[in-house]
């Protein structure tokens, strides 16, 4: 093609298009401001670029089957390498499409069309048109293209004259390079590590030096490639078994032991598998276990948010096929910064959190929805801390029958890959996630990035599911980061293993063997297979039209030999990989809580508190995602029964997913809660973990879960551990998990780290993420025909609360409104808590309990007023005069205690409610739509239901930020 | 007469059609899925059974445009078998993506398109039966009946005359998700044996599914739908 310099393409637009790019105009307005204020459309016509040329009758054939006459029209037009700027109708626009080598569906379908029209052969990529106003000038176009329409890293680009799609055409690439480290001074390793992107420790460097020294020979580009993923933060999780030390000296047991054995100590029955292979499991029923694992996908999701948060999502759920389990609901935690951050005060390379949102929903949105399990949980959290370093954590939960049996691999197991093809998407991606990031990680982490295809999952989980209820595979496991260096590495870590790559099926011809071998291309499961069952796996594969390769098998001695094309690119012995890495030294220091700066003014708050109240509502972490989650698939499989979002109108909150699997005959659900308060972490880490664990239990406990029988999930995403302070933070904070967990009796079965989240500006300065964990909790609910859910159902029913409330105010949403640090304690654990989670859910299981809310961010103020919005029905609460004092009404109002519930209980069962769990009757809920809190005779809060509904859907907040 | 065969149909990035399957055993039919590209190579698959549905998802990832590539397919490799298979009184249903395949195949009249507010949107609505029509697969059916949608791409459009003589299933007032014109949420062909709907009635086939049951409301099942479409092909011996 670029020798004739000219290349055909179907273009195509809607015939109604015209809303869409009112749209996409506004969208630019919005994030640009006033410099793209005369911007009213941006017209978008689909590409597609074909590489070989085709007759009239060919094109012809092509556009009747592509174009739905109806409603489109399209149009084959070639463009020239040497076109002459600027369309005929003198409108400016722009054409993107993306690099060569970056995964393309669309234009794989389109291949795929013209070869049910008996055009085979045919290479096509797809691409867009941008179409804009007259008036509008090329540097306002390349702002839009850099903020919405167009991602270097991906995309190429072309203003005013057509893009010529690039193909990669045939080459080969078989070079194995030499890395010469045995002679290297500890300074020039220091370089090597840096130049090739290895983030190995100074110490690691020097093992790596030595063993090839002992050996008498120098690395490959794939063997050193290879112990860089293996030994990377990311796969070999090298600061949770650390050795840490005080600066005093004493000593840290280390942290992922720390929390194994708090998981050994409770001793809980229905652990199957803790802390072990890629997912926790857990029992469900007599027939079921469940699989449950939460990733992190952070790195990837700030430099291209779709395709980060869509991997991310890709990821977790082939974590739990890799356990052999099919999965059946998908979760996730967002945390950005905040959406009103002026687009020039962003440190360079980051992208605007609004675009980072935008790409990261719709990433997940696609994954889960395309593949088919609902995304049923989740939460969104704002802070300036996370302009650099967005936070994506996606978690999956499985079910897998009860009675399965792996019996592992053997030496003579044949080594099978299922899936994907094998492309240059994600190299490196193990090391690069384990990395700092700053103004250049954009460029340099280009072929980072990986897209997904969640078709290819699911069809791969379609084989997996027959293959395994066939019994045709001993052990299982995904490629994630490192590819199959990881994956392979890992099942292969005892036996070793002799693997061939030339067999793997590659995307496009020129991968370099180590690239082959590293590759985090998506979609792609290894198993080990007996050679007897090769025949029965490949007949399923054919019959869903999954691709497989037979690539080698499983060895004796411990030895990993990878050979491409019958050379040798790797040849170490798994001890040495696995077992070789130095263990790290970390030194902590204990964590000094920040001095307050301000004072709240308890008097002044309450002459203002109904419009405080509506303001902490439409906090943007307290206010509803609806729009977000109406995006997300969360219905299909016919099992999620406690919704996102539930009540009257469909619109209040929910506490927890409730999932009821149609496969189960017990007739049991299971509840995902979510604990999590990114606020209060550098203030006081333990009391943050501990906080959020109980937060997590209340919310499964809150929809009927029994709370004798939770499990437990921790995802930390950190600062930089190599900061003393911050390690420290950590320390105290899975101290504070552990805590927890032992008293709950929850024990933790599966847990990820994302460290070194940190972003380093041009300037040398540094910012982190505030310490962020994120809790799942999984419960098991008796009777899924039976849940509570937080809705309120009549009026005259009263409102019961059970718990204390202490004066915990600092790190509140009330503060972050008042925009103060008022001092006084962050909320923590509540000693009191596991104890009345057993008597709640026992009045529950006694039909005591109309509805439940857990009382949490915002503090009850917000959990009253939710209640009553879910139900349509008004609230009248009345303090008592032990709440006498303005400080004393403040706390109650928006103190954020852990270990509280608020139950609805119909008149006649208030006694009993009361005296079963120490509850109080703070209120009733009425049939007028009012919110009204009263002290004694006086009323300090009387907002209308309605008002509060807007200031929840956060309508305040934009007719605030907007005038 | 046992329970006859239903074939369940799906592409690659079909994916309610486990739902699917689901809910035609609860109405006595004994669903057996097929991908498409077997039974294209095999339209006698069609012979043996009694009625086949196009299940939900997103063929082909919509690449092309929803249902698209699957639709070229069904068009140009199956649609004469098909067209036997109804005019000798077995039912088609097509539900979502598989409603999209459908109409781009030429099975159904009408297009649908991008919903009017341009996103993709997971809620429950209110479908009302248009009294009296031909359609084997609603015409059992006279109470509004609950189930979600979960689509981006669900407008249905079509001239007004088509809409008049197709049109078996509108959204109840207020529950438009997409902006079909006339509220239009299910077409039938001029047999009747074909039902195209955007919803998914396969997700309310048990009361648990419904997002208000909790509450006490007690709504009708979707799963008369797939009732009535079992009902006929017994009734037809």
């Amino acid at each position: 093609m670029a020798s004739t310099g000219e290349q055909w393409r179907l273009e195509i637009d809607s015939l109604d298009s015209g809303a869409q790019a009112r749209r996409l105009a506004e969208r630019a307005r919005m994030l640009l401001g006033p410099v793209a204020n005369d911007l009213r459309s941006i017209h978008a016509t689909a590409l597609y670029f074909v590489a070989e040329p085709l007759d009239e009758a060919e094109r012809k054939l092509l556009a009747d089957a592509v174009v739905d006459a109806a409603t489109q029209e399209g149009v084959w037009a070639v463009a020239h390498e040497e076109a002459s700027a600027g369309r005929e109708d003198g409108r400016p626009f722009m054409e993107v499409s993306l690099r060569p080598g970056v995964t393309d569906p669309v234009g794989d379908a389109f291949s795929r069309a013209a070869a049910l029209l008996g055009i085979r052969g045919l290479s096509a990529r797809s691409g867009t048109r941008y179409l804009f106003d007259a008036e509008v000038d090329r540097h306002v176009r390349e702002l839009v293209a850099g903020a919405l329409l167009h991602n270097d890293i991906v995309d190429e680009i072309s203003f005013d004259a057509p893009i010529l799609a690039r193909f990669i055409g045939p080459s080969t690439n078989d070079v194995v390079e030499v890395v010469s480290v045995r002679d290297l001074s500890d300074g020039d390793l220091a370089a090597l590590s840096r130049d090739r992107g290895l983030a190995l420790d100074p110490a690691e460097l020097v093992a790596v030096r030595e063993f090839f020294v002992s050996i008498d020979r120098e690395p490959t580009d794939a063997e050193i490639e290879t112990i860089a993923q293996t030994w990377s933060e990311h796969c070999s999780h090298k600061t949770f078994r650390g050795r840490i030390t005080w600066a005093d000296g004493t000593e840290v047991e280390p942290l992922l032991r720390q929390l194994r054995r708090s998981t050994d100590e409770i001793a809980a029955l229905w652990v199957r598998s803790a802390f072990v292979d890629n997912a926790g499991i857990i029992a469900f029923d007599q027939s079921f276990d469940l699989a449950v694992k939460v990733e992190t996908h952070n790195h990837p999701s700030a430099v291209e948010p779709f395709g980060g948060a869509n991997t991310g999502v890709g990821g977790v759920i082939r974590d739990v096929l890799g356990v052999a389990a099919d999965p059946i609901a998908v979760t996730d935690i967002l945390c950005f910064g905040p959406m009103d951050t002026p687009i020039d005060s962003l440190p360079i390379g980051v992208l605007h959190p609004q675009r980072v949102r935008d790409g990261v929903v719709a990433g997940i949105a696609d994954y889960g929805n395309k593949m088919g399990i609902p995304t049923v949980a989740g939460a969104v959290v704002h802070q300036e801390g996370f302009t650099s370093n967005p936070l994506v954590f996606a978690g999956c939960i499985g079910l897998r029958p009860a009675d399965l049996v792996l019996t592992g691999q053997e030496p003579g197991d044949r080594i099978v890959v299922l899936g994907g093809a094998t492309g240059r998407d994600g190299i490196r991606g193990a090391t690069f996630s384990s990395a700092t990031m700053d103004a250049t990680t954009g460029d340099v982490a280009g072929a980072s990035v990986q897209i997904g295809d969640p078709i290819t999952e699911k069809l791969v989980a379609d084989v997996l599911a027959d293959a395994r209820d066939l019994g045709l595979f001993t052990a299982i496991t995904d490629c994630g980061a490192g590819g199959f260096s990881s994956a392979i590495g890992e099942l292969a870590a005892s036996l070793g293993a002799d693997v061939e790559l030339a067999s793997a099926p590659r995307k496009y011809p020129g991968l370099a063997p180590w690239e082959v071998w590293l590759s985090e291309a998506q979609e792609r499961m290894v198993l080990a297979v007996r050679p007897g069952n090769l025949d029965a796996l490949s007949t399923i594969c054919r019959e869903h039209g999954v691709s497989m390769a037979d690539l080698g098998s499983f060895r004796d001695d411990g030895q990993l030999v990878v050979r491409c094309d019958g050379r040798v690119i790797v040849d170490l012995p798994g001890e040495f990989l696995h077992d070789g890495r130095p263990t790290r030294e970390l030194l902590a220091e204990r964590p000094q809580a920040p001095a307050s700066t301000d004072r709240r003014d308890a008097s002044q708050i309450l002459t203002n508190a109904g419009q405080l109240m509506l303001a902490v509502l439409s906090h943007p972490d307290v206010r509803s995602n609806e729009d977000i989650v109406r995006g997300f698939d969360h219905e299909i499989l016919g099992a999620t029964v406690g919704r996102p979002y539930l009540g009257a109108e469909d619109d209040g909150p929910g506490n927890a997913a409730v999932i009821a699997p149609l496969q189960a005959v017990s007739g049991r659900g299971l509840a995902i809660g979510i604990g999590m308060n990114c606020r209060t972490g550098v203030i006081d880490s333990r009391r943050m973990a501990e906080a959020a664990v109980d937060e997590a239990v209340r919310n499964v406990v809150a929809v009927g879960a029994d709370p004798e029988q939770i499990s437990l999930l921790d995802n930390f995403s950190w600062g930089d551990p190599r900061r003393p302070e911050m390690l420290g933070r950590l320390v105290e904070a899975v101290a504070g998990c552990c805590n927890s967990a032992n008293a709950f009796g929850a024990p933790f079965v599966s847990g990820k780290d994302s460290l070194n989240n940190e972003y380093v500006a041009v300037d040398g300065t540094r910012r982190s993420i505030p310490p962020t964990l994120v809790i799942t909790a999984i419960g098991i609910i008796p009777d899924a025909d039976r849940i509570i859910t937080s809705d309120a159902k009549g009026p005259e029913n009263a409102l019961v609360l059970v718990g204390t409330t202490h004066s915990e105010l600092r790190g509140s949403v009330l503060d972050a409104v008042l925009g103060v640090d008022g001092g006084g304690d962050v909320p923590g654990g509540d000693a009191d808590s596991p104890a009345r989670m057993r008597m709640i859910h026992q009045a529950m299981a006694d039909g005591l309990v109309q509805s439940a809310h857990d009382v949490s961010d915002g503090g009850l103020v917000v959990a009253v007023a939710e209640m009553g919005m879910g139900g349509r029905l008004g609230v009248s609460v009345i303090l008592g005069t032990d709440v006498a004092s303005p400080e004393r009404i403040v706390d109650a109002l928006f103190s954020e205690s852990s270990g509280r519930m608020l139950l609805e209980v119909v008149p006649e069962h208030v006694e009993e409610l009361c005296g079963r769990t120490g509850g109080t009757v703070i209120g009733h809920f009425t049939d007028e739509t009012r919110i009204v809190w009263r002290v004694d005779d006086r009323i300090i809060i009387d907002v209308d239901l309605d008002e509060s509904l807007q200031a929840w859907r956060g309508h305040v907040a934009e007719r605030g930020a907007r005038s | 007469m046992t329970r006859p065969r239903a074939l369940v149909v799906s592409a690659p990035g079909t994916n309610r059609d486990n739902d699917v399957a689901y809910a035609l055993s609860l109405a006595g039919a004994d669903p057996v899925r097929i991908p498409l590209h077997v039974l294209v190579r095999r339209p006698q698959r069609l012979l043996d059974a009694q009625m086949v549905v196009f299940a939900g998802g997103f063929s082909h990832a919509d690449s092309l445009g929803a249902g698209a590539l699957a639709g070229l397919e069904v068009e140009r490799s199956l649609s004469d078998e098909l067209r036997a298979f109804v005019a000798s009184g077995r039912p088609v249903l097509g539900i979502c993506n598989g409603f999209q395949i459908l109409v781009r195949s030429g099975l159904l009249p009408g297009s649908l398109v991008h919903n009017s507010n341009g996103r993709f949107v997971c809620r429950w609505v209110t479908l009302e039966p248009v009294a009296e029509t031909n359609c084997v697969w609603t015409n059992g059916t006279l109470d509004p009946i609950d189930c979600p949608v979960a689509h981006g791409e669900g407008r249905y459009i079509a001239s007004a005359d088509v809409i008049r003589a197709h049109t078996v299933l509108r959204y109840a007032d207020g529950t438009n998700p997409n902006g079909s014109m006339l509220d239009t949420a299910g077409v039938t062909d001029a047999t009747g044996m074909v039902l195209g709907l955007m919803p998914h009635p396969e997700n309310h086939v048990i009361d648990r599914q419904h997002p208000r049951w909790h509450r006490g409301e007690h709504r009708n099942l979707a799963r008369q739908l797939f009732d009535s479409g079992v009902a006929h092909v017994k009734a037809a011996g």
